[in-house]
């Protein structure tokens, strides 16, 4: 929304007028100081700027004589009237120059706004003294494809700053959705004024109208036309009202000035008039050519399928009935509190007009506007709900300033069709209440002085309840509560100082998963993982993506299924780190997987989290006294191995790509992307996670890249604390000895371990493989094991024979129970 | 009986023997520790013998003493001379070029935004808040209507939703929590609940489709607006510094009333204004409010009594700020390099 700062001053009392006023506070006369306010207390100013700077050279020139260039057919030559007597010849590109009309002239030795010096050089053989300018090149806005003209009222010579009434400060707020109030000047003076009711309103400067009304519910009739309005969901109330005979012209300076200053293009003095209303109260009004309405009248209904109708902005647009317009005898006229006809708008050649001010409700307006997607300054108001009571003064102030600006004899008889506007009501508002919500301690006239000059009107009702009625343009408010607010607003969120008060704890125990994560968390990142977020969508034609989880309404591709697991996802950020030349990446991540199940609505999605780890590259950072190792799979089962054992306190084993169960346990976990055989992490012998290394097919790997391995596991399954039991240190010595071992094929080393610690169970402490030779004799039937065993008693050193017993059980028990031999014995 | 023959000074002499053998013989600095610990340990032969020295006959004792003295010290130097030569070899550092780089291990890390997270966490368990946390797929219920939001209201616009189906999202906040909270529990109530929401928004450098948020929840008898600006201000003072002034600014929520956006002064240009505040001096860090009484009723809370307030904020824009991370992918793309900053 943008503002101009020199408006709402003079609204607020500065300047002339008869609302002028001397206690104005130091704050609102300086733009900077008054943002601020206006920050603080409404609406967030994002930026402010100075319009109409940089302007010095340019003065109002009048143009005496216009003909052609004589060598340039696209080019005319003027003689312009600089107010000193003596004409200056101008070349300038712009198709119409009106002779007497008013224009910007810089004059050579001059500067545009944009520092760029101007002075007299030949054009086509034709010396030009100076140029006639644009909005741009004055960089007071758009161009409307020509050289901008100034009101009849403008002398030659004048200053075209002091001319408009500039400089000013233009400034940009960010409204909340709720104070659309705040949309017009009206609006954001009345926050800053001493006495918010009662505005400094600038005279029209013509004569006064006050009409006289016809009114009707579902249509009018009255100075010559009549409107109908027959559907309330389209259109509430609909205001008219003729003025014939007007010269339309440009506008005067003031008010030219005032629209540049708060952003909008001046374009006629009708058009003018109707924007000034609306920046002014907020209300948006439309001119109609009435010679351009057929039938003498207006109404509003829906579209019909198919219906066309040009826009303002040239545009032809196929409606449906979802769209509400404005239609005269023969069809569309307007897009009803969106946008005008082209066909019905007010030109240079309009002498009659009829002019629009309608409450058109929300709902309607925004189903228009998402139609044909347009959003314009009218559309963003209803849409947002105007003040219901305002039309009639609105209305009033159009006619009053067309009247003063273009001229014309403005019909007696007014319209009004539609329901009569809503009386206004009270609420009450009790003074306990306001202090049980804010801790302010406020007291009754305290409360009044905040309310009362937004006009918010309070009477005093009952002993501590304050009976508050509430104006039209605040149709936001409708509770006690929404009071409460403007009282806090209006005594500023900063007054009462801070007070720390004591609190009762939360009764709600903290969530046992935020813990499970700070402990899945340290554990990686001890072992040298970085912690990844990724967005949890997946493209379509993305591994693991499930069609049951697909996103109806996605953005683009990319977001188009939720993810049902993580690892993949993961693989996808290995891609990009490959992508960017990394080789060595180790990544874990902590997130939320989606499932479909078998309920109704939301209870149909399943949703866990999980954390998933995928590693690649160097085991350590490359090093000039080493070749680099790569993660290979034992580094694999040693990642897995310690989350199953530390964090769950479960265990780990292996899980056989043959085994349908093993295979479905895998799935669960969403890993296509396994190379099997894999590990299957388990607690109380359930399957909570899976890891293993990544097939060559499940990641766009580059040559360069080392093995994948990865793993996944449910957050669940961790445990949210532990306390491990303090074990008591060894007082005597171990006892070391080494067993090298032929070990069958079909005997894994878990087996071996298994017997040797069966064979001795009070004394082998320890058992620790420490080499492995695939072929040991007689090809591939034996592998060569060996292990470092360590014996230990609590209560003794064991004597080297108590050893030598001990390691006798345990070839014996390998021989018999495994038929594995002792090697080198 | 003569002192040679004792059968004490012979087992000395034989220990020391034995000893030496041994020593001699260790071929790693592992099997000469076994031999200390064998003959010189605490529990050694040694050790026995001098503690059984009182078994002598008087006038023998001080000479087994010495002798049993003079095999431990020979021992021990044999043990030293052997640990030199079995030790391996250092290098003199003068021979060490210095500049050579040293060996690392790989750095882990914690992702920037859990780190603003758990830091937000922690300021609020100091005021009693735990954790609480809630589904990510919601029923419009809990999103919308629970929150006092109508559907058909320029507020819901505000929030282009996911849809999954018909009356299921995507959560566009995490405020549906508060709601699901209220009903599971009676007060007191505070929770901050970290988690993520999603909205209809490109990936570009200010948007992410689904991103993190941390809504916060205090419902109690007496808790007003000053306690809630106060709560909020040491919060800030906790995660930004001391110097760092906040202010509150008029703003709507359907869900909150009052609501009030909280601004803290940029910390890039220390309120001067810069590019990361729009030269306003300042960045919005939470939209927060007073829960409206709506929201209670909606929960069966008995409006009249409870009273509280909330907020929400946007770790993943913190942590751009604190950083000065200028694009928002960067958070979520995982690039090592990018992580590694913050290991």
């Amino acid at each position: 929304m943008n503002i101009s700062y020199g408006w709402v001053r003079e609204l607020a009392g500065a300047g002339g007028g008869s609302g002028a006023r001397s206690d104005l506070p130091a704050w609102l006369l300086r733009a900077e100081e008054a943002a601020a306010r206006i920050t603080k207390i409404a609406a967030s100013v994002e930026k402010s700027e100075t319009v109409g700077v940089g302007l010095e050279g340019v003065v109002v020139a009048r143009v005496l004589e216009v003909g052609p260039h004589p060598q340039a057919d696209r080019l005319s030559l003027c003689q312009v009237d600089r107010g000193n007597g003596e004409p200056v010849q101008v070349v300038c590109g712009a198709p119409v120059i009106v002779q007497g009309g008013a224009y910007a002239h810089v004059a050579p030795g001059n500067r545009l706004p944009s520092g760029f010096e101007i002075g007299s050089r030949k054009i086509r053989g034709v010396v030009s003294h100076g140029m006639l300018c644009s909005e741009a090149e004055l960089e007071l806005g758009r161009d409307r494809g020509g050289i901008m003209r100034l009101g009849d009222d403008a002398e030659p010579g004048v200053p075209v700053a002091d001319y408009l009434g500039l400089p000013d400060t233009l400034m940009v707020l960010d409204l909340n959705p709720n104070r659309i109030d705040l949309a017009c000047h009206m609006g954001v003076a009345r926050e800053l004024a001493p006495d918010g009711k009662h505005l400094n309103l600038r005279p029209s400067g013509g004569p006064e109208w006050t009409p006289r009304w016809c009114d009707g519910e579902s249509e009018a009739e009255g100075a010559g036309v009549r409107v109908e309005v027959k559907d309330p969901s389209r259109c509430v109330r609909y205001l008219a009202a003729v003025v014939r005979g007007v010269v339309v012209g440009p506008s005067p300076g003031w008010l030219a000035g005032r629209l540049l200053a708060a952003g909008l293009t001046p374009i006629n003095n009708v058009v003018d008039a109707t924007n000034y209303v609306l920046m002014e109260r907020g209300q948006p009004l439309h001119a109609f050519d009435l010679a351009c309405l057929r039938g003498g009248g207006v109404g509003v209904r829906p579209a019909r399928e198919g219906e066309e109708l040009t826009t303002l902005d040239g545009q032809t647009r196929r409606l449906t009935g979802r769209s509400s317009v404005i239609h005269d005898a023969r069809g569309a006229v307007a897009l009803a509190g969106v946008m005008g006809g082209h066909d019905s708008e007010v030109t240079a050649g309009t002498s009659d007009i009829l002019i629009e001010c309608a409450h058109f409700p929300p709902l309607a307006v925004r189903e228009t506007a998402r139609e044909t997607g347009l959003a314009t300054d009218a559309s963003y108001r209803f849409e947002r709900g105007i003040d219901a009571t305002a039309q009639g003064d609105a209305l009033r102030r159009c006619v009053e300033l067309i009247l003063a600006t273009a001229g014309g004899k403005a019909d007696p008889e007014a319209l009004r069709a539609g329901a009569p506007p809503p009386a206004p009501f009270q609420i009450p508002l009790r003074i306990k209440r306001v202090n049980q919500v804010l801790g302010f301690g406020l007291d009754e006239p305290a409360v009044a002085a905040a309310l009362d000059p937004i006009g918010l009107t309070t009477s005093t009702d009952a002993p501590g309840v304050l009976d508050v009625s509430v104006p039209g343009w605040r149709g936001d408010i409708e509770r006690e509560i929404d009071l409460v607010e403007e009282v806090a607003r209006r005594v500023g969120f900063d007054k009462p100082a801070e007070k720390v008060s004591r609190f009762r704890p939360s009764a709600v125990p903290d969530d046992p998963s935020f813990a499970r994560m700070d402990r899945v968390r340290q554990l990686f990142v001890g072992r040298g993982l970085l912690e990844a977020r990724s967005l949890t969508f997946v493209p379509g034609d993305f591994r693991g993506s499930r069609a049951d989880l697909a996103v109806p309404n996605p953005l683009s591709a990319e977001e188009g299924y939720l993810r049902p697991a993580i690892v993949p996802v993961l693989l996808r950020r290995l891609e990009h780190n490959y992508r960017r030349g990394h080789r060595a990446v180790r990544l874990f991540e902590i997130g939320t997987v989606f499932g479909v199940g078998t309920g109704e609505g939301r209870e149909k999605y399943t949703e866990e989290i999980r954390v998933g780890f995928a590693l690649t590259g160097g085991r350590f950072p490359r090093h000039w006294l080493r070749t680099l190792r790569d993660f290979d799979i034992w580094d694999l089962k040693g990642i897995a191995v310690e989350a199953a054992e530390r964090l769950c306190g479960g265990s780990v084993r292996s899980l056989a790509g043959d085994c349908d169960e093993d295979r479905r346990g895998a799935d669960e976990f969403g890993a296509s992307w396994l190379e099997w055989p894999g590990f299957g992490m388990y607690r109380d012998d359930e399957l909570v996670g899976m890891a293993g290394l990544v097939r060559t097919e499940a990641v766009k790997e580059p040559a360069w890249a080392g093995l994948v391995i990865a793993g996944e596991f449910r957050l669940d399954a961790v445990r949210p604390s532990s306390a491990p039991r303090y074990e008591p240190l060894p007082s005597f010595p171990a006892t070391r000895r080494d067993i090298s071992l032929a070990v069958p094929r079909n005997v894994d080393a878990a087996a071996v371990e298994a017997t040797m610690s069966a064979a001795s169970p009070r004394l082998l402490c320890q058992a620790e493989l420490f080499d492995l030779y695939s072929e040991v004799s007689e090809g591939d039937a034996l592998r060569g094991l060996s292990w470092s065993l360590e014996f230990r008693a609590p209560d003794r050193t064991l004597t080297d024979a108590e050893v030598d017993v001990e390691m006798g059980k345990i070839a014996h028990a390998l021989e018999e129970g495994l038929n594995v031999a002792v090697r080198g014995s | 009986m003569t002192l040679s023959s004792s059968p004490l000074l012979e087992r000395i002499k034989e220990l020391e023997r034995e000893g030496l053998a041994a020593i001699k013989e260790a071929v790693d600095l592992d099997a000469l520790e076994q031999s200390r610990v064998r003959f010189l340990g605490r529990r050694g032969p040694l050790a026995s013998v001098m503690g059984s020295i009182s078994s002598a006959p008087p006038p023998e004792r001080p000479l087994v003493g010495k002798a049993a003295n003079a095999a431990k010290k020979a021992l021990a130097e044999a043990m030293e001379a052997r640990k030199a030569e079995l030790a391996p070899k250092r290098r003199r550092l003068a021979s060490v070029d210095g500049t050579l780089p040293g060996r690392k291990l790989w750095a882990g890390g914690i992702h920037p935004i859990t780190q603003v997270m758990d830091e937000i966490c922690g300021i609020f368990s100091e005021l009693g808040f735990t954790r609480a946390r809630g589904p990510e797929v919601e029923s419009v219920h809990y999103n919308f209507t629970a929150l006092n939001i109508p559907l058909d209201h320029p507020a819901a616009d505000m929030m282009d939703t996911f849809y999954l189906e018909d009356g299921v999202v995507l959560r566009t906040h995490t405020s549906p929590v508060q709601a699901r909270v209220m009903e599971a529990h009676k007060p007191p109530i505070r929770v901050v609940v970290p988690g993520l929401a999603y909205r209809r928004d490109s990936f570009d450098p200010g948007h992410a489709p689904c991103f993190e948020q941390i809504e916060g929840l205090a419902v109690d008898e007496g808790v007003d607006f000053v306690e809630f600006r106060a709560a909020i201000h040491h919060f800030v003072n906790a995660f930004f510094g001391p110097s760092v002034e906040c202010r509150f600014r008029p703003s709507f929520y359907p869900f909150t009333e009052p609501s009030a956006e909280v601004d803290v002064t940029c910390t890039v240009c220390a309120g001067s204004g810069c590019p990361t505040c729009k030269r306003t001096g300042w960045v919005t860090i939470m939209g927060s409010g007073m829960v409206d009484p709506a929201v209670f009723e909606q929960v069966g809370y008995d409006p009249e009594r409870w009273t509280g307030y909330a907020f929400g904020m946007g770790p993943a824009r913190i942590a751009m700020v604190r950083h000065g991370i200028p694009d928002m992918r960067l958070l979520y793309e995982a690039d090592v390099e990018f992580l590694g900053q913050f290991a």
